[in-house]
């Protein structure tokens, strides 16, 4: 069997960031390649690279596809080749039928006019490879998730593909839609189409794949055959995780004091599908003191918990309790959850943390203007006060708090978002993703600023995709996965491994 | 006033020049006035600032003045309100039928028109807040439903006269408290015929007390280390604007005094930048509109302030309705038309953005009063209506491009 891509020695750098280093995958005619790593492994980039989303010539390393040096400089060159990827998220337009989704940008025209015939033809054609049974002329919005990423598919295939890429294909779809997708996905194999399957579910992974290649750290760890012998899911989940954890968290006295938050029976439903539960029966407490973790994959319904319990920021039919030191609290609205004693640090800074084009100072005291103000009249004085003494203390790099915050790096964005909320003066913070896009030094003095808030006393809960991180970081970690909490760990009992297995296991 | 108030930007270079070239959009808005004023001055031979035309100048862009402060809130929390033409006839249609037809009292007329206004905003704001739908579209059916509603209301005929206490409103002057002999001397001792000792009293110390002003604010932000004006260009700047005050309000001494419209407007100017500038719930306007995502995870009630804003604009309509005719004495069907587009061009010309959580109501004011001295500088020079628009349209243009193009040079 001929090698239909060969990636060798792939190197892709972000200013201060290496995201691939020397990463080398071959895909041959006709298999299945697995692609699996951690979040933030490099896979995506790695994609993007042979995609051509980053053009040749700013990566290192060369990409042989059908037996010659390709150079893609955009999608389109790629596309042309053969090569198509079926994105996370999908790329459908909603309000546009079936038939306009699969041939837009590809339209069958003839000078301008488009051959609706010919279309619907085709339509049903591709539709029936995919095995979907729905009129060309649906609208996409019509359709459930797992529908439209069949339809997903039957575009690429109107396109003659022949290395088909799946990123996270079953990551929204229910078991049965995923098992479909499986199926097809043999079939494609079956009909000579090649194809790289992106996924975190190893049962699936083992289900479909001929090869499982592994990156981490942006680096390819272990390529492994899967058709001469099964690969046990503990081999690759310690390919996937380990790396040795250095100091990279500052130290802490780990304490624990009185129960401070407590969460009951929590159920929340998608803000737009009312019957699709998103969150199930989550019960979960924190300390005084205490540093909770919750881990889990992209989608496993960490955010939407957070900001369902911060006033109700996320979803519908929402039940369950809220208690704070023992008493219930009413966390109907964000003002509420604030007075209640809680504070939401979100994972998008700049679109649900910070007004960009104001001030430092004018983003600092946002959250708790009463405190500077006498009556309705804001004291500006003691308001710039305010907002230096957190510059101060957070260490926010700039020379006063009158830059407009579109002008920091990341790690100082967060470092305001973060004052905003200590000045608010909760008891329990929910950190989501409180390091992602910031860099290493950023990182360490943020989980000193972490490691503070709990010997003060505060509860911390915190959400992050990077697992090091929380098991760096907290004296107890809940794993969820799928809308549900499906383990708890002590720090001593935690480790990558045992979180992976509850994940990829449920 | 403090037009060209400072927004720190990170130090970027030394010098009165660098330092124009920051600031350039506060100060040309202001040197675009005095320019146009300048320019009119000498090409109408001296007409445009005749005490007379002044008077006239100020009474005629009130209610647009009125206002351009409640469309700046609205513009600033991130929407528009394209009904405010029509509301501001249908006040005034309401107030005429009310005393001209139902012999009601001008107190009362007042307070019901004001409520009517608040109602009618809160009608609006309420779709546009609590359904999300887009104030676009709420207002252009408000514009045509309260349009509608005038013309049903004075079936289609003009309205009038109103009682003497109503045209007070709009056509009254504030009587001089000082002696009559008093104002004779000092009018001998300026060459004048007559001077109203309120007036000339009332601009010094409004130009006495902006300087104690800027001065304070001046040693504040040196104190909290903000950037701050060089030397002259502070004493250039308050000079101007203290002086204006003066010129402006000695023309009016020498014709009949303060305008009660003038107090009105002043008034309720210096109320609403005190609360877009220094209260807590114009702080959150501005984040509203800058984020309103944020502004909301940041425990800011954004529906209730979006609908809050409505209302506040629903009784400003009101306001300027009731000026408007009080000031024509009577209410006609035509009351406000296409007004709407006068207003929401002062306040961009005032330097607020489209996209919500940027601008000041002394822009507003500022901008309101460039197109008012356009009107009546080119009415004065009797160019027709239809050049008149065409130099207004590109005005507007001109100052948004000019903002545009000043923000792609700052990043």
């Amino acid at each position: 069997m001929s090698a239909l891509l060969e990636m060798r020695g792939i190197t892709k750098e972000f200013p201060g960031v290496k995201a691939l280093d020397q990463v080398d995958l071959t895909v041959d005619s006709g298999e299945i390649l697995a692609l699996v790593g951690e979040n933030g492994a490099g896979k995506s980039t790695l994609m993007k690279v042979l995609s051509g989303v980053y053009p040749a010539g700013s990566y290192d390393g060369e990409i042989h596809y059908d037996g010659e040096l390709a150079q893609f400089a955009n999608i389109a060159d790629s596309e042309a080749k053969g090569i198509i990827i079926i994105h996370q998220e999908l790329a459908l337009v909603p309000l546009l039928s079936i038939a306009e989704n699969i041939f837009l940008g590809n339209e069958r025209a003839k000078g301008g006019v488009i051959n609706w015939r010919e279309t619907d033809r085709r339509t049903v054609e591709l539709l029936k490879k995919v095995g979907l049974s729905e009129a060309p002329g649906t609208l996409i919005d019509k359709l459930g998730v797992g529908k439209q990423q069949l339809v997903e598919i039957a575009k690429a295939l109107s396109k003659e593909v022949r290395l088909l890429i799946l990123d996270e294909p079953t990551a929204a779809l229910s078991e049965a839609d995923s098992q479909a997708l499986l199926d097809l996905m043999l079939e494609l194999k079956a009909q000579g189409v090649t194809q790289i399957i992106i996924s975190h579910k190893l049962n699936e992974v083992r289900r479909v794949a001929d090869k499982i290649t592994v990156i981490r750290d942006g680096t390819s760890v272990s390529s492994m055959d899967a058709r001469a012998e099964k690969v046990s899911e503990d081999r690759i989940v310690r390919d996937m995780v380990g790396r040795d954890m250095a100091q990279r968290y500052p130290a802490r006295e780990r304490r624990s004091g009185d129960e401070l938050l407590t969460v009951r029976d929590w159920n929340v439903f998608h803000p737009l599908h009312a019957d699709r539960q998103v969150i199930e029966n989550v019960n979960l407490s924190v300390r005084a003191g205490e540093v909770v973790g919750i881990a889990g994959l992209m989608g496993a319904g960490r955010t939407e918990l957070a900001m369902s319990l911060f006033g109700r920021a996320y979803g519908q039919k929402i039940s369950g309790t809220v208690e704070m030191r023992g008493q219930p609290v009413d966390v109907s609205t964000v003002s509420r959850a604030i007075d209640a004693g809680l504070a939401y640090v979100t994972e998008d800074r700049k679109a649900l943390g910070l007004i960009l084009d104001e001030t430092i100072q004018r983003n600092i005291t946002l959250s708790n203007l009463e405190e500077v103000s006498r009556g309705q009249v804001l004291q500006e004085a003691a308001e710039t006060q305010v907002a230096d003494k957190y510059r101060k203390a957070l260490n926010i790099r700039t020379p006063g708090v009158f830059q407009r915050v579109v002008n920091l790096s990341g790690g100082n964005q967060q470092k305001v978002v973060l004052s905003k909320w200590l000045f608010a003066g909760p008891e329990v913070l929910i950190l989501d993703e409180p390091t992602r896009g910031i860099d290493v030094g950023a990182k360490f003095e943020i989980y000193g600023i972490i490691n503070d808030l709990s010997a003060q006393g505060k509860g911390v809960l915190m959400i992050s995709s990077e697992m090091p991180e929380l098991l760096g970081m907290c004296d107890r970690i809940y794993v969820m996965n799928e809308g549900a909490f499906v383990g708890e760990l002590t720090a001593k009992d935690a480790s990558q491994e045992a979180i992976m297995s509850l994940i990829v296991t449920d | 006033m403090d037009i060209a108030q400072d927004t720190q930007t990170p130090e970027k270079g030394q010098g009165i020049g660098a330092y124009l070239a920051r600031h350039l959009r506060e100060y040309g808005l202001l040197f675009a006035l005095i320019a146009i004023m300048a320019f009119f001055q000498i090409v109408t031979n001296g007409t445009l600032l005749k005490p007379v035309n002044v008077t006239n100048l100020l009474l005629q862009n009130s209610y647009i003045v009125i206002m351009a402060l409640g469309m700046l809130i609205v513009i600033v929390a991130g929407h528009i309100d394209l009904s405010v033409g029509s509301v501001m006839g249908f006040v005034g249609a309401l107030a005429a039928v009310m005393i001209v037809e139902f012999d009601q009292s001008t107190g009362v007329t007042i307070a019901t028109c004001i409520l009517a206004g608040g109602l009618i905003g809160a009608a609006q704001g309420y779709w546009i807040a609590y359904w999300k739908i887009p104030s676009f579209i709420v207002t252009l059916a408000g514009m045509l439903v309260f349009r509608g509603a005038s013309l049903w209301l004075l079936e289609g005929q003009s309205l009038g006269p109103f009682p003497r206490e109503f045209q007070m409103i709009a056509n009254g002057f504030v009587p001089d408290i000082f002696p009559a002999a008093f104002g004779e001397g000092i009018a001998e001792l300026l060459g004048q015929r007559r001077v109203n000792v309120l007036a000339l009293g009332a601009g010094l110390i409004a130009a006495a007390l902006i300087l104690s002003l800027e001065l304070k604010k001046r040693a504040q932000n040196r104190a909290y280390g903000m950037e701050v004006e060089p030397n002259g260009f502070f004493w250039a700047r308050v000079g101007i604007i203290a002086f204006a005050l003066v010129f402006i309000l000695f023309k009016l001494s020498t014709f009949r005094g303060l305008p009660n419209v003038l107090i009105t407007m002043g008034i309720l100017t210096i109320l609403y930048a005190f609360f877009t500038e220094r209260t807590v719930t114009g702080r959150r306007i501005y984040a509203l509109g800058g984020n309103e995502k944020a502004a909301k995870l940041s425990g800011v009630k954004t529906e209730r302030l979006t609908f809050l804003a409505f209302v506040n604009m629903g009784v400003l309509a009101a306001i300027a309705g009731m000026v408007f005719a009080a000031r024509l004495n009577s209410a006609t069907p035509k009351a406000g038309f296409a007004l709407e587009l006068d207003v929401i061009a002062a306040v961009f010309i005032g330097g607020a953005s489209m996209s919500g959580g940027v601008g000041k109501i002394v822009g507003a004011v500022v901008g309101a009063f460039l197109m008012g001295v356009l009107n009546n500088g080119m009415s004065i020079l009797g160019i027709g209506i239809d050049y008149q628009q065409m130099i207004k349209g590109l005005v507007l243009l001109a100052a948004v491009i000019f903002d545009v193009y000043n923000k792609s040079k700052q990043a």
